[in-house]
C-alpha cells in the first residue's frame, strides 16, 4: 500500500528524518510511534505532500506519490481546527469538495455521517458553539468523508472523553474492516496494542524498530514469569541443574508472589513440573513486555 | 484550478455575507451623502433663520445704506445702548457704530449668543462697502467711472493632447489626484490587512493544516488573495453605483427644495453685498471652469486606471501581508514586519500631497510612479494631470512584474510559516524559510 523508501528531510541545520524506510500493508492499522520531535509529523507531512523529502521516495500502491493521491488520503492532523464562524455543514461541504468530491456527493455523504454520529442537528451550528469534543467529531468526519484508501490519524484521541474515544475507536475499526489502511500516530501505547497490527518506532530522526506488534513483543520476551503460590517456602532449583532465577519475592497475606526468569533454555513445562512438587501454585503468567515498555526502553537506549 | 475556485468562493462569500460588509458598503455612500447634504442643509438653514440687528449709529454715515437681506434685517435702535442690551433675545443683535468709524473702522456687535460667521461677515461686508464708497467719494473719485473699469483677465490653461487642445484645470486635477491617492492608500491597507488577518486566523485555529493536505499552500494563498480582492472590487462597484444614484436622487431633491437658490435675483443680492463685485464675477467664472473641467474629465479612463492600479497594488501588497500573517501567531506580533511594508506606501502617500500634485511631471513623480512598490499611489496622483501612454504602460508592466515577484517571495515564506506554531520569527528566520527547498 505505502512504501517509504530511504526518506531524508533536512531543515536548515536540523535533520528531521534520516534515511527512514518501511512499508505499510494494505488493510492494516499501522502505528507510527516516537517521542516528541522524533520526526513523525515531518514524515506525515511528506506522505500528505505538504512538504517534499530531500531524498528518497514514497510509493502509493506502487506509484510515486503525486497530486492524484491527495483525494485518496484522509489526514487528521494533531494541530487541527476549523473555521470558527463558518457553519458546520458548509464547512464540511467545503473540506469535502477540496478533497475532490462533487457537491451532490459531498452533501449525501455528510448527511450519512451526521446521522451515523448523532450530529443531524449540527448543520447550521457554528464551530464556536460546539464543545471541544464535538469539534473533534466534526474533524474526524471531515477526515474520512471522501472515503480515502489511506487514513492518517495524528493523536486522534486527544480531547475526547472516554465515551467518544470508544465511538471513534469503533469507527476506525469499522473503516479498517471496509478496507481502509490506517496510519495511527500516537503516544498512547495502550491504544497502539489494542488497534495496531504493525508499528514503526522513530527516535531522533531514525527508525529504531519496525514490524508486527506480536513479533516485536516476541522478540522482547525475556522468559520472565509471575508466579503466586500459597506457601511461604523458598523457591528452589533442582540440585543437579538451574532451571530459573528468582528475580524478586513479595510476601502476601496468603502466600508469596515471585518473578522468575527461565535460564538454560528450559521451557515452562520443565519449570512447572519442578515447582508443582514444591509449592501450592495459584497463578502462573508470562510477563510479556508492553509496547509501552519497549518504547521507553528503545528511546532510552538510543 | 477547481480547488482555487472553491477557495476563492469561500473567501469571497464568507466576507460578503458578513453584516459588517453590508453595513460598510451601504454606510459609506450614505455618509458621503449625509456630509454633503448636511453642509447644504446647514447653509440653507443658516440663511433661512432671520436675524434682527438693531443699529445705533453715532456717526450717522452707515445706517441708511444698510440693506436688509433674506436673513438679516436692520432696524434702528430706539433706546439707549444699555436699554437695548437688556432686551436682546434670540437672533437679535445690537450693532454699535462709533462716531469715528471712518478712522477707527471698528464696530461692536452685541448679542446674547455667539453670532454666526455668516452674520459677522455680512455686516462687515456691507459696512466695508459703505465705508469704501464714502472714502472714495471723499477722495473725489467718481464711483461710476470706477465701476466701469473692470478688466477681467481669464487664463484658460489648454493641454496639448492627441485630440487637440483640451481645457484643463490644475486645481481639479490636483483634487482628483489627492482623492485617488487617499483611496488607494486606504484600500491597500484595508484589504491587505484583511488578507493578513485571514492567514493568521487560519494559522491560529489550525485549520490550515487540514486545508493544505488537500491543496497546495500557494493555491490557498492565491485563493485568499483573489477572494478578498474580489470583495474589494465588489465594494468599489457598489460604492460607485450607490453614491452615483444617491447623489443624483439627493441632487434632485435639493434642487426642488430650493428652486430660487441660484436665481438671478439671488445672485444680484449676493453680488451687491460683496464689496468688489468683480471678485464675485471671478468666482463665477472659476465655477464655470470647474464645471467645464469636470465635464472634460474622462471618468471611465480615470476609473479604469484606478482599478488597474488598485488591483496591481493590492496583489503586490496583499502577498506581502499574507507572508507576514504566516510568520506570526497573533496580530500583535505583526508590528516588526509591517514597518518595511508600510514605508514605501506611506512615503508616496505623504509625497503625493507635498510634491507630486505640485510637480506631477517631475523626476520624483516619475520614479515614484514607476517603482512597483510606490506606483499604485504615485501613478494615480499623476493620471488626472495626464501621463504619456508609454509611461502608463511601462508602469503597469513593472507593477505586474512586481506582484509576480512579491507573490513568489511571499509564497515561499508562507508555505513554511503557516506550519510553524508558537515560534517567534525573526527576519533571519524568514530568509531561512525562503531558502527551504520545499
Amino acid at each position: 500500500m505505502l512504501e517509504v523508501q530511504d526518506i531524508v528531510k533536512q531543515y536548515a541545520k536540523h535533520l528531521a528524518l534520516d534515511h527512514v524506510s518501511f512499508s505499510i500493508k494494505k488493510g492494516s492499522i499501522f502505528g507510527l510511534l516516537g517521542p516528541n520531535g522524533a520526526g513523525k509529523t515531518s514524515l506525515i507531512r511528506i506522505i500528505n505532500q505538504i512538504t517534499a523529502p530531500d531524498n528518497g521516495e514514497i510509493l502509493f500502491n506502487g506509484e510515486p506519490l503525486s497530486e492524484k493521491h491527495i483525494s485518496q488520503i484522509g489526514y487528521l492532523p494533531e494541530e487541527r481546527g476549523l473555521y470558527k464562524k463558518m457553519l458546520i455543514g458548509e464547512q464540511m461541504l467545503y473540506l469535502a469538495q477540496l478533497k475532490g468530491l462533487s457537491r451532490a456527493d459531498a452533501v449525501e455523504r455528510i448527511k450519512h455521517w451526521f446521522e451515523k454520529m448523532d450530529m443531524e442537528t449540527w448543520w447550521n451550528k457554528r464551530v464556536e458553539d460546539l464543545s471541544k469534543g464535538m469539534q473533534q467529531k466534526v474533524q474526524f468526519v471531515a477526515t474520512v468523508i471522501h472515503q480515502p484508501e489511506l487514513i492518517i490519524l495524528d493523536e486522534p484521541f486527544t480531547g475526547f472523553d472516554p465515551v467518544n474515544v470508544d465511538v471513534i475507536k469503533n469507527e476506525i475499526i469499522d473503516l479498517n474492516k471496509k478496507g481502509a489502511t490506517i496510519i495511527f500516530s500516537t503516544h498512547r501505547m495502550e491504544s497502539v496494542e489494542e488497534l495496531c497490527d504493525s508499528i514503526v518506532l522513530i527516535n531522533k530522526s531514525k527508525k529504531v524498530l519496525d514490524g508486527k506488534v506480536s513479533e516485536i513483543k516476541n522478540t522482547y520476551r525475556k522468559h520472565q514469569y509471575l508466579i503466586k503460590y500459597s506457601d511461604r517456602l523458598p523457591l528452589l532449583n533442582p540440585e543437579e541443574n538451574e532451571l530459573f532465577k528468582v528475580l524478586n519475592i513479595q510476601e502476601l497475606e496468603d502466600g508469596n508472589k515471585a518473578t522468575i526468569e527461565l535460564v538454560n533454555n528450559y521451557n515452562i513445562n520443565d519449570v512447572l513440573g519442578h515447582l508443582i512438587n514444591q509449592v501450592q501454585l495459584q497463578e502462573f503468567t508470562e510477563i510479556i513486555p508492553s509496547i509501552h515498555d519497549i518504547f521507553v526502553k528503545q528511546v532510552k537506549e538510543n | 484550478m477547481k480547488k482555487i475556485f472553491l477557495i476563492i468562493k469561500r473567501e469571497y462569500l464568507s466576507r460578503v455575507k458578513k453584516k459588517s460588509f453590508l453595513i460598510v458598503t451601504f454606510l459609506v455612500p450614505l455618509l458621503f451623502l449625509g456630509m454633503w447634504g448636511g453642509v447644504i442643509a446647514l447653509s440653507i438653514q443658516d440663511s433661512a433663520s432671520l436675524s434682527t440687528i438693531y443699529v445705533i449709529d453715532d456717526s450717522g454715515l452707515i445706517i441708511n445704506d444698510l440693506n436688509n437681506t433674506e436673513s438679516l434685517s436692520f432696524e434702528k435702535a430706539t433706546g439707549s445702548p444699555t436699554e437695548e442690551k437688556s432686551q436682546l433675545g434670540e437672533n437679535q443683535f445690537l450693532l454699535i457704530i462709533p462716531e469715528d468709524v471712518l478712522e477707527s473702522q471698528k464696530l461692536a456687535l452685541l448679542s446674547s449668543q455667539k453670532p454666526s460667521i455668516f452674520v459677522q461677515s455680512e455686516i462687515s461686508n456691507q459696512v466695508n462697502n459703505i465705508l469704501r464708497k464714502t472714502l472714495l467719494s471723499n477722495a473725489g473719485i467718481d464711483l461710476k467711472t470706477l465701476d466701469s473699469i473692470q478688466p477681467n483677465v481669464k487664463v484658460t490653461s489648454l493641454e496639448i493632447t492627441e485630440e487637440g487642445e483640451q481645457e484643463s484645470n490644475a486645481g481639479v486635477a490636483m483634487g482628483i489626484g489627492m482623492f485617488a491617492s487617499i483611496m488607494i492608500y486606504l484600500t491597500l491597507f484595508i484589504y491587505g490587512s484583511q488578507v493578513m488577518r485571514g492567514v493568521i486566523e487560519e494559522k491560529n485555529n489550525r485549520v490550515v493544516e487540514i486545508i493544505i493536505s488537500s491543496v497546495k499552500p500557494f493555491q490557498l494563498m492565491l485563493g485568499k488573495i483573489v477572494g478578498i480582492g474580489l470583495v474589494g472590487l465588489t465594494q468599489f462597484l457598489l460604492w460607485i453605483a450607490l453614491s452615483g444614484s444617491l447623489l443624483t436622487i439627493g441632487g434632485l431633491i435639493i434642487s426642488s427644495q430650493m428652486p430660487d437658490a441660484f436665481s438671478a435675483e439671488e445672485m444680484s443680492t449676493i453680488s451687491s453685498s460683496v464689496p468688489n463685485s468683480a471678485a464675485f464675477a471671478q468666482q463665477n467664472t472659476l465655477l464655470d471652469d470647474v464645471q467645464g473641467t469636470l465635464a472634460g474629465i474622462d471618468f471611465p479612463y480615470l476609473i479604469t486606471c484606478f482599478l488597474i492600479f488598485f488591483i496591481g497594488g493590492y496583489l503586490l501588497y496583499s502577498a506581502l501581508f499574507a507572508a507576514v500573517g504566516s510568520a506570526v501567531d497573533s496580530e500583535t506580533e505583526t508590528q516588526q514586519f509591517m514597518l518595511p511594508i508600510t514605508m514605501p506606501l506611506l512615503f508616496t502617500y505623504i509625497m503625493s500631497f507635498g510634491v507630486l500634485v505640485r510637480d506631477p511631471q517631475g523626476p520624483l513623480a516619475f520614479w515614484l510612479s514607476m517603482i512597483p512598490f510606490t506606483s499604485p499611489i504615485g501613478m494615480m496622483v499623476r493620471v488626472p494631470f495626464g501621463v504619456p501612454l508609454w509611461q502608463l504602460g511601462l508602469s503597469i508592466v513593472l507593477l505586474i512584474g512586481g506582484f509576480i515577484f512579491t507573490t513568489w517571495v511571499a509564497s515561499r515564506i508562507y508555505r513554511v510559516g503557516i506550519l510553524m506554531y508558537g515560534k517567534k520569527a525573526s527576519y533571519k528566520e524568514l530568509i531561512k524559510w525562503f531558502k527551504y527547498r520545499k
